[in-house]
């Protein structure tokens, strides 16, 4: 174990499982020379060399287009998205092919593939540097989806995708790259996809969050002490979803908010939202509600702490189930 | 190697007109192979104008012709070595046969029936590609992977005239310079989209002009040529394995039938214009030139055509006696470790469909 930021923490990852398996390629825009905007990639081609740590053309549909046909060639490739809002042009090669290809091929391929992003709001940039695009994600058949919260699941919720045969997103909180740091298993570390984590146990309310709403939900917690016992659901994976942990919690509590920085509707919290309509009917003592990002454009950096939800709006949830 | 028109930036042809143009010759393909060509074509056309029947005898749905594109698929592929990769769209849909694809494989593919979709590695067919030009950055992947494992394959992508206007054919094609893909980009020019004429489609004078703003050569051929149309393949094949990267094909054609089955052109061409395409299309012309040169005879003509049809009869046999899928096939293939909802799902449905 040792101590590392979020960001350290991918990037050592990745010298582990380049090293580990050769057919482990990154690609993306800026990633070789400068190590990647946000130097997750740092020190890569330098090891590796050009050919397996790649900076390709601005051009994300064609990143994600060539890493398909470099699937086909035996590769396993790892596309990076330099800023969520900028992956929008890969979105149609992710939905035209990424997530079809193996069906159309009667399961007789794989495409291990891995796109990872930077994602989320909070830090203070121009538009288009601050969505949530999880959902465009997660909505798309063939296609899994995971967002750490921790240095330490960011490194192995990342080599989870890496070793995964199915493609898998990965969605980081560039909000925590640099300010959070956290225990992290050294060498190999692989934390499967599908298993939530309870980051705080409690008995009174859950909090469903995942990625940056994880640590502002634990804050939420702490402001509730003493008045609530809050219990904090990591989901970790959005698909495939660890509905057993869900469920549970549900029926510990029997009172669940959902945190989502993505704007609300039909985002990932309608659909937490919908299962726990199914299928805790009767563990639940109140409704479920949602705090969650407005249906707006992300709004312009000097007012987005008014967009996001904040330790306040989130206890405000959490007292009004207390009081229902 | 003798050429009619040997300038790259006119249309390359090798077949003459049996009057004032005179026919041409391609260095190394001798009887037998232009006899393997001529079987190619016309195992391509006999599977199209087949396949129009079954559509209207409801026995395969909506399909896309690609009436008189057979001279630049099977001219194209003949020049690919069996590892080569071939990357079609819709268009190109049966051109696995030529890879020894089954015929109810293709037919079944058309009938929408789940035996219709192979494996590629069997044949190094990728699947059928139906959005335009998505394609294209697969092909360039597929090379520049191979090429960064020391192989020497080479990939091809077939799309129209109309995706040379899409974004994916643009990343894709600037990728393949990059990274100097061994990849063939290859262009079927039959001047219409559905409905739109390639005229409003660029500005460019021809589609091979694009390929100098990716810095690879750009070659147009007469893609109603079979003999030019494999002579510029095999050409950029070996600019491709000799490491000199991408090439972009330009074949000049003419839609002479309509998009799909579901088209009516009527109402958007020049049928005066349809009709001469007709009377020039690519096999007739191929057969005129093997006549001329003393390679075909009746009896050589008749037992090809009956080879295809009968391939044909039983492939339509064949598909037409697939058992029913299994309606649990919708689940299966998407995921290699489908998400636990899925599962789920299944049971509900054979619950449902009494099949507990």
């Amino acid at each position: 174990m040792s101590e590392k930021t979020l960001v350290e923490a991918i990037n050592e990852c990745f010298h582990v499982e380049l090293e580990r398996d050769d057919s482990v390629m990154v690609m993306g825009e800026d990633v070789g020379r400068a190590g990647g905007v946000f130097r997750a990639t740092a020190g890569l081609r330098d090891r590796f060399g050009p050919d397996r740590c790649v900076d390709t053309p601005l051009a994300e549909a064609g990143i994600l287009g060539s890493a398909i046909g470099l699937c086909m060639a035996g590769w396993r490739p790892v596309c990076e998205m330099q800023y969520d809002a900028f992956s929008y042009p890969c979105l149609d090669q992710l939905i035209t092919h990424v997530g079809r290809y193996r069906w159309r091929t009667g399961g007789a391929m794989e495409f291990p593939l891995t796109i990872r992003m930077p994602y989320g709001g909070g830090v203070r940039a121009p538009e288009l540097h601050d969505d949530s695009p999880e959902t465009y994600y997660v909505h798309t058949p063939g296609v899994k989806v995971a967002i750490p919260s921790t240095p330490a699941d960011a490194k192995g919720l990342l080599a989870a995708a890496i070793r995964e045969p199915d493609p898998v997103v990965i969605l980081e909180p560039k909000l925590h790259y640099r300010t959070m740091r956290g225990e992290v298993p050294d060498g190999e570390h692989v934390t499967p996809l599908g298993k939530a984590r309870v980051a705080r146990e409690g008995s009174d309310v859950t909090l469903v969050a995942y990625g940056s709403m994880v640590p502002l939900s634990e804050q939420a917690a702490d402001e509730l002490a003493g008045e609530a016992s809050v219990e904090v659901l990591d989901l970790r994976s959005l698909k495939p979803l660890d509905e057993d942990a869900l469920l549970a919690s549900a029926a510990k509590t029997g009172r669940v908010v959902i945190v989502q920085e993505a704007p609300r509707v039909a985002g990932f919290g309608a659909e937490i939202a919908a299962i726990l309509a199914e299928k805790a009917i009767l563990d639940l003592r109140s409704p479920v509600l949602r705090v969650t990002g407005y249906d707006v454009p992300y709004p312009y950096w000097q007012i987005e702490d008014a967009y996001m939800p904040s330790v306040e709006r989130v206890t405000d949830a959490v007292r009004k189930l207390l009081r229902f | 190697m003798a050429q009619v028109l040997p300038d790259e930036r006119e249309l390359r042809r090798v077949i003459g007109d049996g009057d004032t143009i005179a026919d041409g010759e391609v260095e190394g393909l001798g009887e037998q192979e232009l006899v393997d060509l001529y079987r190619s074509m016309v195992v391509l056309r006999t599977y199209d104008e087949r396949s129009v029947v079954y559509h209207r005898q409801g026995r395969i749905g909506t399909y896309a012709i690609f009436w008189n594109h057979e001279a630049m698929q099977a001219g194209s592929v003949y020049a690919l070595d069996r590892d080569d990769w071939v990357f079609p769209s819709y268009r190109e849909s049966a051109i696995g046969l030529l890879r020894g694809m089954p015929v109810e494989t293709v037919l079944s593919w058309w009938r929408g029936h789940p035996s219709g979709w192979w494996n590629p590695l069997d044949y190094n067919v990728a699947s059928i590609c139906v959005p335009i030009g998505t394609h294209v950055p697969h092909a360039v992947g597929l090379a520049w992977g191979k090429k960064l494992r020391g192989e020497k394959t080479v990939a091809v992508a077939y799309f129209g005239d109309g995706a040379t206007s899409e974004g994916a054919f643009h990343e894709g094609a600037n990728f393949a310079g990059v990274m100097k893909a061994p990849a063939i980009l290859f262009c079927n020019n039959n001047q219409w989209a559905i409905s739109t004429p390639v005229s409003a489609q660029t500005a460019a004078e021809t589609l091979a002009d694009k390929a100098v703003g990716y810095g690879m050569p750009g070659v147009r051929v007469d893609g109603g040529d079979v003999l030019a149309v494999y002579e510029a393949t095999r050409e950029a094949v070996e600019r491709a394995r000799a490491g000199d990267g991408p090439t972009f094909i330009e074949a000049l054609s003419y839609r002479a039938a309509p998009h799909a089955t579901a088209d009516d052109p009527s109402a958007y061409i020049d049928m005066e214009r349809v009709e001469e395409e007709r009377q020039n299309e690519c096999l007739g012309r191929y057969a005129r030139y093997l006549w001329r040169i003393g390679v075909l005879t009746d009896e050589l003509e008749e037992q090809i055509r009956g080879e295809a049809l009968q391939a044909m009869k039983d492939g339509i046999a064949a598909a037409e006696a697939e058992p029913s899928a299994d309606p649990e096939l919708v689940f299966r293939h998407a995921y290699v470790n489908p998400p636990p909802s899925l599962s789920e799902d299944l049971a509900e449905l054979k619950r449902v469909l009494g099949n507990e």
